[in-house]
């Protein structure tokens, strides 16, 4: 099956097997693997992107449904993303396997609620796991993206 | 070659499952479920695909006077933020919003969350406290049954061959009523139930219970009622409620099992006391 997506702003055109998941076909087929694979079940958001938008585990999106999508993976966050800045000043980072599915999560969070309260940061990565951080610096990072205050 | 079918209206996947034998087609929506069940059972591979998620009739909610038409592809994310979906129907909202997290939500929908008839299915227990039915379309039109229904044996439901849910209906709540939804998992997040409980009560000026009905998840082969409870509630006041009578009543009704999420015995100690706090929110 051939399907036309954007991806990070460039049209591609992919063939693969329509119920090949998106996931593989960005890592395997385009290269594009600072998207990773936790479960591979829709639990962890390791393979979290954005599509038209909305935060999707790859892990679970058939090719068979991504015909003109839009998706943005971590590799098309803006190098100049606050999210960048502020993850890599709150250390809320560990081993880094979730956090480009945090950073992506918290992308379409801060696009819907620009100035998130701690209870919809919370709401808002709970589709993510963490089994390093604990959680409080990533939400840290979210709220200092959000604005630009630096706390504790 | 596995084919992949995106149909654009209900009477043409209908009719493109009519042609084909039982199961020749995998069907799927949001996919959250199936994607993963997909993967796991290597015999069910290179099955063609009925995609019904460019449906667009599958993705309407009417709300009418006597209630609200939910087609069977609306996401959870649009159920838990719609205002009258929030307003009426609350115990709706509630478990939408705890059905996995947002990206589950942005793609789950209704109608998936009941034809994968797990026990455990999120919004199953709000649907049977609220006497939801269900509007299934066939080759001979459609037809309306109660949700109560839909589940007849553990992951077995009543749609016929060729046949499609296509809409959730549930009525307005009684003018006096209480209704609350819990859930009980691992974390609050991401978990699959231990134990889902919906309640609700039509209640008088006197405060006495017309009706109770209830819908549980996760504790039996399918999402069940308190049949036993419903009836011994009907007509009493809380008063006069005895907890032993409640609790026997839904040792009754369940039966709980042993498995990697939680024990019988927990899941029957946990539901008798969610059953209990619901009933003390009458008064």
């Amino acid at each position: 099956m051939k399907v036309s997506m954007q991806i990070n702003g460039q049209k591609m055109q992919v063939q693969a097997k329509p119920d090949s998941r998106l996931l593989d076909v960005l890592r395997d087929e385009l290269g594009l693997k600072g998207t990773k694979e936790g479960c591979g079940e829709g639990e962890c958001g390791a393979c979290a992107v954005l599509v038209n938008g909305q935060v999707l585990n790859s892990c679970l999106l058939p090719l068979g449904q991504m015909d003109n999508a839009d998706i943005v993976t971590i590799e098309g966050l803006p190098s100049d993303s606050p999210l960048v800045a502020s993850f890599h000043a709150c250390f809320a980072a560990q081993c880094g396997i979730c956090t480009p599915g945090m950073m992506m999560a918290a992308t379409a969070l801060l696009s819907e609620y620009p100035q998130p309260t701690l209870e919809e940061i919370r709401e808002g990565l709970s589709g993510n796991l963490c089994r390093c951080t604990g959680y409080g610096r990533i939400y840290e990072a979210v709220l200092q993206a959000a604005t630009g205050v630096t706390h504790g | 070659m596995v084919e992949w079918v995106r149909p654009q209206r209900v009477g043409e996947a209908i009719s493109l499952l009519s042609k084909m034998p039982l199961d020749h087609y995998q069907i799927i929506s949001g996919g959250t479920d199936v994607m993963v069940t997909q993967r796991l059972s290597m015999h069910q591979k290179n099955r063609d695909w009925l995609d019904l998620s460019a449906i667009p009739d599958l993705k309407e909610i009417e709300v009418h006077d006597k209630g609200i038409r939910i087609g069977a592809g609306v996401t959870l994310s649009a159920l838990r933020r719609h205002p009258q979906v929030q307003k009426f129907w609350p115990m709706l909202a509630a478990s939408a919003a705890v059905t996995g997290a947002a990206p589950i939500q942005n793609r789950a929908t209704l109608g998936g969350n009941l034809c994968n008839a797990s026990p455990a299915a999120d919004n199953a227990p709000v649907l049977l406290a609220y006497g939801a039915s269900l509007e299934i379309a066939g080759q001979q039109g459609s037809r309306i049954m109660d949700y109560a229904a839909f589940h007849v044996a553990y992951r077995k439901t009543a749609l016929a061959a060729a046949e499609l849910l296509v809409a959730v209906h549930i009525p307005y709540p009684p003018d006096k009523s209480v209704s609350l939804y819990r859930k009980v998992g691992t974390r609050a997040a991401q978990a699959i139930a231990k134990v889902g409980v919906a309640a609700c009560f039509q209640i008088d000026a006197a405060k006495t219970i017309v009706q109770a009905r209830f819908g549980i998840a996760s504790v039996a082969a399918i999402p069940c009622s308190l049949p036993t409870v419903s009836h011994y509630l009907q007509g009493k006041k809380i008063k006069q409620i005895d907890a032993a009578i409640v609790r026997k009543g839904i040792t009754h009704d369940i039966a709980p099992v042993d498995d990697i999420r939680s024990s019988a015995e927990y899941r029957l100690e946990t539901t008798s006391r969610l059953i209990w706090d619901a009933i003390q929110h009458v008064e």
